[in-house]
């Protein structure tokens, strides 16, 4: 399965080498003639490849250095505050709505009971259902290797023994991360008119949707330049992510703090209550996971080397001879003339 | 497929597993707690910029209020001198009121009933993440510092109480001037119209209302007004704080 969606994208191994050599070391082989994106004019930024099967490919620049840095510092970010997130959940593995906690009112809750031969069983309740689920949810193995009750399993948490006091401090850490790389990238793309222009949807996206989402369903990604330019539910998908999710998480964490409540309690009561704005918090931690998989599920199958490239030395790959299904106006040119001016604004998706 | 399966719930535990390792090397180190606890000077001056001092926690009605305030740590002190009040109906009991201030005092149940007082239906934020609502009643704890009189060099005001926590040592708080001064800051003696239950802290407790459950000293001893909290305790000011807890405990 991997091997057939590498070719997919990257159709012959010379080409993969030297892309795994650009990948790792920003390597530019001599025959990519790539012009660095600082230097002049927008055209630089591209340079014709002819692969071995005869069509012609280019490299071109499509993520600045800070969009990728920020990328990488949210990657590290995102993981530590979900990883460390569990850990201050079970330190209480209930969740409420409202602003109390009353006791048999949880609507979700991680515990465990003891069978009649004694043994610790994991039980997941949500509502009025009951679900076994020993080893991970509940009752999972503990770094003496015996069975212990606790909400997350212990790979799932940092630290990985119960240790509310330090998930704390890595919680609130990387949200301070979390938050500073928002504001920089969202200040950043605002300035570079990247979010004006790459992720505002345009009218022509919201015509394509249908079309977008039957693509996305047979995973039918475009090689050619279209490649370059988000579609419209990457454009949806960034968007609420963003200003949803991020901002939602957020105001949701400040809407735990007592402190803050003296401010914000409008807002604490607009969702329910401080229990209301944790299980928000909780949902929207997985939404952010959802998101992820599927993020990833995307870039492995719309070509793992090429997309990873793109996000760490900033050059991206597409088949300048191809003409994509869901293309009308640049295929055609691009297949004619390589070394066509395309304005930099189409190209740089970052 | 359910080795496809096996192996892929193998591969994400494997790499999550080398995360929480590569971390919990950094949570045992020296200066990993210390570079992670720099949020805590963060959280503290961003949220008194967007919160100032003054703001006022939010107070509920009295349908708000739960049927159990449910008690955290300590529920029962197992001291001598606990046991002894206790025994009496706290009759005999007097808060010590010293450290830096001109006039220290010892104040019965009954003469901080004689300051001001307020009444107070406040949510408690346990760290561990759960809340409870409670009407509280209490001497303000600002009418007990301007009747000692504190000294303007003073800076912290530490809460000595009668519980021993783990190997015999003593709990206890510390909170700065100006949260002190806070008109919620009080000292309860009352809970849900009645007087203080034991497992809530009777017979006298401080209510910090925009910091968390741990900061709520319970049955307090003592009021010491300090210029630093250094040489008390392991020094962090507070009990949880000697375990790695933040000292500010807004969030």
């Amino acid at each position: 399965m991997t091997s057939s969606v590498r070719s997919h994208a990257v159709p012959d191994s010379e080409v993969l080498d030297n892309a795994l050599g650009l990948l790792l070391l920003n390597w530019n082989p001599p025959e990519y003639r790539i012009v660095n994106a600082d230097s002049a004019v927008a055209s630089a930024m591209e340079a014709p490849i002819s692969g071995t099967s005869g069509s012609p490919r280019r490299l071109v620049y499509r993520h600045r250095l800070p969009i990728r840095i920020m990328h990488w510092i949210n990657v590290i970010a995102l993981s530590l505050m979900l990883f460390s997130g569990l850990q201050i959940f079970n330190a209480h593995p209930s969740l409420y709505w409202g602003n109390r906690s009353d006791p048999g009112k949880a609507w979700l809750s991680l515990g465990a009971r003891q069978d009649a031969a004694g043994h610790l069983v994991g039980i997941t309740r949500i509502g009025h259902h009951q679900f076994t689920t020993t080893g991970v949810l509940g009752v999972s193995t503990g770094s003496d290797g015996m069975p212990a009750v606790r909400g997350f399993p212990s790979w799932l948490t940092v630290p990985g023994p119960g240790w509310l006091a330090l998930g704390r401090r890595w919680h609130f850490f990387f949200a301070w991360v979390f938050v500073l790389n928002g504001l920089c990238y969202v200040g950043y793309s605002l300035a570079t008119r990247h979010l004006q222009r790459d992720l505002w949807p345009t009218r022509r996206d919201w015509r394509g949707i249908g079309r977008s989402i039957l693509d996305h369903l047979r995973f039918k990604h475009p090689h050619g330049s279209e490649a370059l330019r988000y579609n419209i539910l990457q454009r949806l998908a960034y968007l609420i992510v963003i200003f949803i999710f991020g901002v939602g998480i957020v105001l949701m964490g400040l809407a735990m703090s007592p402190r803050m409540d003296a401010v914000l309690w409008p807002l604490v009561e607009v969702v329910g209550g401080r229990q209301s704005a944790r299980t928000i918090h909780f949902i929207i931690a997985w939404a952010f996971v959802a998101f992820v998989l599927v993020h990833v599920f995307e870039v492995l199958i719309s070509g793992l080397f090429n997309q990873l490239r793109g996000m760490i030395s900033g050059y991206f790959m597409i088949d300048a001879g191809v003409t994509d299904g869901a293309e009308e106006d640049s295929g055609q040119d691009d297949a004619a003339m390589p070394d066509a001016v395309v304005p930099a604004e189409e190209r740089i998706h970052d | 497929m359910t080795d496809r399966r096996s192996f892929l719930r193998m591969t994400i535990m494997g790499a999550t597993s080398v995360i929480v390792a590569g971390c919990d090397r950094i949570s045992q180190s020296n200066w990993g707690p210390k570079v992670l606890g720099t949020a805590e000077g963060l959280n503290h001056r961003v949220q008194a910029l967007l919160s100032p001092s003054s703001a006022m926690a939010r107070e509920y009605s009295d349908a708000d209020i739960s049927a159990v305030f449910r008690p955290n740590g300590t529920i029962m002190p197992s001291t001598p001198t606990y046991q002894t009040l206790l025994a009496n109906q706290f009759r005999d009991y007097k808060l010590q009121v010293d450290g830096m201030v001109s006039r220290p005092l010892m104040l019965s149940i009954d003469d901080l009933k004689k300051l001001d007082t307020r009444s107070q239906i406040t949510r408690h934020d346990c760290v561990e993440g759960w809340s409870v609502i409670g009407k509280w009643q209490g001497t303000l704890l600002s009418a007990v510092l301007d009747h000692a009189g504190v000294d303007p060099q003073a800076r912290f005001v530490v809460f000595h109480c009668f519980d021993d926590m783990d190997q015999g040592t003593p709990y206890y708080e510390s909170v700065d001037i100006s949260e002190a001064r806070h008109p919620q800051t009080l000292l309860a003696f009352s809970l849900n119209d009645k007087p203080l239950p034991v497992p809530n802290g009777a017979p006298l407790r401080l209510r910090v209302s925009r910091q968390l459950g741990y900061k709520q000293a319970k049955y307090l001893r003592r009021i010491e007004l300090v210029r630093s909290f250094a040489t008390i305790g392991e020094g962090h000011g507070g009990y949880w704080e000697d375990q790695g807890y933040e000292w500010y405990a807004g969030i």
